[in-house]
């Protein structure tokens, strides 16, 4: 039963926390059609707007707390720097914004180094993060619960926004169809906006997640990026749905592979189980259904 | 939702004919020559620089750097062909290079180590048990052969797989660079295998030739350089053929090539895999100069490095990608030795300045630095 059960609720926390990092970018390309390659660098400044937070308020069960509004602002307010400064004005052009956030994740990360150091910072996990639950037989940390729980408040809050809220109407519009939404009077820039702001924000989020779990570190942002881009692929792009299906799928397979297998042949396996996937539906689990050709 | 390249249409090449070259036909007879030969007199000028200023005037150290450069060159050749004229952007180049600098290296290992013996680094973290795919490279034309059929086939397939699917634009390049990230990743663990995180060094040999010997090490770069100038000559030739053309209309309009009969996944396959070839040979050459190949130099973060030099000098020119990748080794050894830290500020900075404002490329300056020129002599004629 142990062998089963490891890797099934590891992989689901892994999940978790991909899929905390994939919902920016799902929103970012579904929406404005940009590849956000510096949104793992957004899950670094939550990680690090966790230790900083921590460094202010010592009580460590208060500081979590307090630090997740903190790093979705911190990181939702660096979206929106990246949005106003650069992305603006290359909306027309895709690939060239992919490369422009590669740049941008570099001088981040190489900035985190300068600022914090190259060693990574640990983050005191509070009392009652430290325990484990027993789920037959295997003592499942809390801070993966927690994770866990992270995940689906941010789904759930996600979800009531997009489907209850005026500006959810909104997004939904821009994605279904820019022009038209911008004939009925959606401002689609101020839109893209927060759906930046917003996006970022959660990667943030992801980033409270992952110092609770691995503490902080410069290169944190670029582990997870790839992993967070293979989960939209293999979704559908802007879809939340398949966001989160893609994200728990992709975590549970490296889990057991890791345990079959090793960490590093884990990868190497879900990547050929993503490309051999995208044989079968190349344009992902879910799609919005289009008469375009492409 | 559609998820299309819309990368603007190439401005140079294609623009209309001037007015008066279409009234005098014995103008743009010559405008026609420099336009198809042009591009062959800008390759021969690189040829010159490389081939005979270059071994006469730099020392044997910078020769070595420039031999480095000229390797990345021959991979960014590849790229400007793809993701300039093909519209993917190949994200993973660095996994081809890898192919072929591994294959070059193993067999240069094992000329190290002696016939019927074993590479050190076997002994030093596993048994001392060879693994039999190693025993063929011991053959230097196996090995010359496995250097360009390797990433043709691993290319060949992948993109088969991934661009029959209509798979393209960021899919495409993300695909490709989770791929360097694995291929980077088992490269580091199987360390018994191919040297893990060190990688291959300490050779002696090159087929047969003393390595450390001045004049092997100058013919060395030698053959680096003249290959960049051979497949410089390969992509002229692609560019201006019916093959060049389909290339640059599939980036441009997918849909209307498919309408007009031709299977696009097949135009874009064949410049993928052109493009691996490159890039093998360039990690092939870059293993006897650079003395090392390493999961480092083939890592995400390395194919990454190999477009920045494409970016700046222009992906979709012929030359541009060649010069800018040379530019750009040459940054990174300069500024990294004065600055270690902020080179990365540079790099990061270098992709951001160069796409925000000049898309195309240095080379993208050219026609416009013309257009001024002739614009301030026909104002100084009617002046006069």
């Amino acid at each position: 039963m142990d062998a089963l059960t490891t890797p099934f609720l590891t992989g689901t926390a892994i999940g978790a926390i991909l899929f905390l990092a994939a919902l920016g970018l799902t929103l970012t390309f579904g929406q404005m059609g940009v590849i956000n390659m510096a949104n793992g660098e957004f899950l670094m400044a939550g990680a690090y707007a966790t230790y900083l937070t921590q460094q202010v308020i010592s009580s460590t069960g208060l500081s979590i707390l307090v630090a997740i509004p903190v790093a979705f602002l911190i990181a939702g307010l660096l979206g929106l720097l990246l949005e106003v400064s650069i992305i603006q004005w290359m909306y027309r052009r895709p690939l060239d914004t992919l490369l422009v956030t590669v740049g941008v994740s570099m001088v981040l990360q190489q900035l985190a180094r300068d600022v914090f150091g190259a060693q990574g910072d640990p983050v005191r996990p509070p009392s009652w993060m430290r325990g484990s639950i027993d789920v037959f037989g295997y003592h499942w940390p809390h801070r993966q619960l927690f994770t866990i729980v992270l995940a689906v408040t941010a789904l759930a809050a996600l979800t009531a926004l997009l489907k209850r809220s005026a500006f959810g109407r909104r997004i939904r519009a821009t994605v279904q169809n820019r022009d038209l939404a911008e004939t009925m009077g959606v401002s689609t820039r101020s839109v893209d906006r927060l759906t930046f702001f917003l996006g970022s924000g959660l990667a943030g989020v992801g980033g409270v997640a992952i110092a609770l779990i691995s503490g902080t570190n410069p290169t944190l942002g670029a582990t997870y990026i790839i992993p967070a881009f293979l989960v939209v692929v293999a979704g559908g792009v802007g879809q939340l749905k398949g966001t989160v299906i893609a994200a728990w799928t992709v975590g549970v397979v490296t889990a057991f592979l890791t345990d079959w297998t090793s960490g590093s042949m884990a990868q190497v396996l879900t990547f050929a189980a993503v490309v051999v996937f995208l044989q079968i539906r190349p344009q992902g689990l879910f799609t919005v259904r289009t008469r375009g050709l492409a | 939702m559609s998820i299309t390249t819309s990368d603007a249409p190439e401005v140079h090449g294609a623009e209309p004919a001037a007015p008066e070259a279409a009234l005098s036909p014995k103008r743009s007879f010559r405008s026609d020559l420099v336009r198809t030969y042009g591009p062959l007199l800008g390759i021969g000028v690189l040829a010159l620089l490389l081939l005979v200023w270059a071994p006469g005037s730099l020392s044997p150290f910078r020769l070595g750097n420039l031999g480095k450069y000229c390797c990345w060159a021959l991979a960014a050749v590849g790229i400007g062909l793809a993701w300039g004229r093909g519209g993917m952007l190949v994200m993973g180049q660095g996994v081809f290079f890898g192919l072929g600098g591994y294959a070059m290296a193993m067999h240069m290992k094992l000329e190290a180590a002696g016939p019927g013996k074993v590479p050190d680094f076997m002994q030093l973290y596993g048994n001392g048990t060879m693994p039999s795919w190693w025993e063929p490279f011991r053959s230097g034309p196996f090995t010359l052969f496995a250097i360009i059929a390797l990433p043709a086939v691993v290319s060949f397939v992948l993109g088969y797989a991934i661009l029959k699917r209509r798979v393209k634009g960021a899919y495409f390049a993300i695909l490709t660079q989770a791929l360097a990230v694995a291929f980077s990743t088992l490269l580091i663990a199987t360390i018994k295998q191919t040297g893990g995180f060190n990688g291959l060094n300490t050779f002696t040999k090159f087929f047969g030739q003393n390595l450390y010997d001045p004049a092997v090490k100058k013919n060395i770069y030698m053959i680096a350089a003249g290959l960049l100038i051979v497949c410089l000559v390969i992509v002229w030739q692609l560019y201006r053929s019916r093959y060049g053309e389909l290339l640059v209309a599939t980036r441009d309009a997918e849909e209307r090539i498919r309408f007009l009969g031709y299977d696009p996944a097949n135009i874009k396959l064949a410049a993928f895999v052109v493009a691996a070839i490159m890039a093998s040979i360039g990690g092939a050459m870059f293993v006897p100069i650079a003395g090392i190949i390493s999961p480092s130099n083939v890592d995400a973060t390395a194919s990454i490095m190999l477009i920045a030099g494409v970016a700046l000098g222009g992906r979709a020119s012929l030359l541009g990608p060649a010069v800018g990748a040379i530019v750009v080794g040459y940054g990174q050894t300069t500024l990294s030795e004065q600055f270690p830290t902020q080179w990365i500020y540079f790099q990061g900075g270098l992709f951001i300045v160069v796409l925000l404002f000049l898309p195309f490329g240095i080379t993208s300056l050219l026609p416009k630095l013309k257009e001024l020129a002739s614009r301030r002599r026909i104002t100084g004629e009617s002046a006069a």
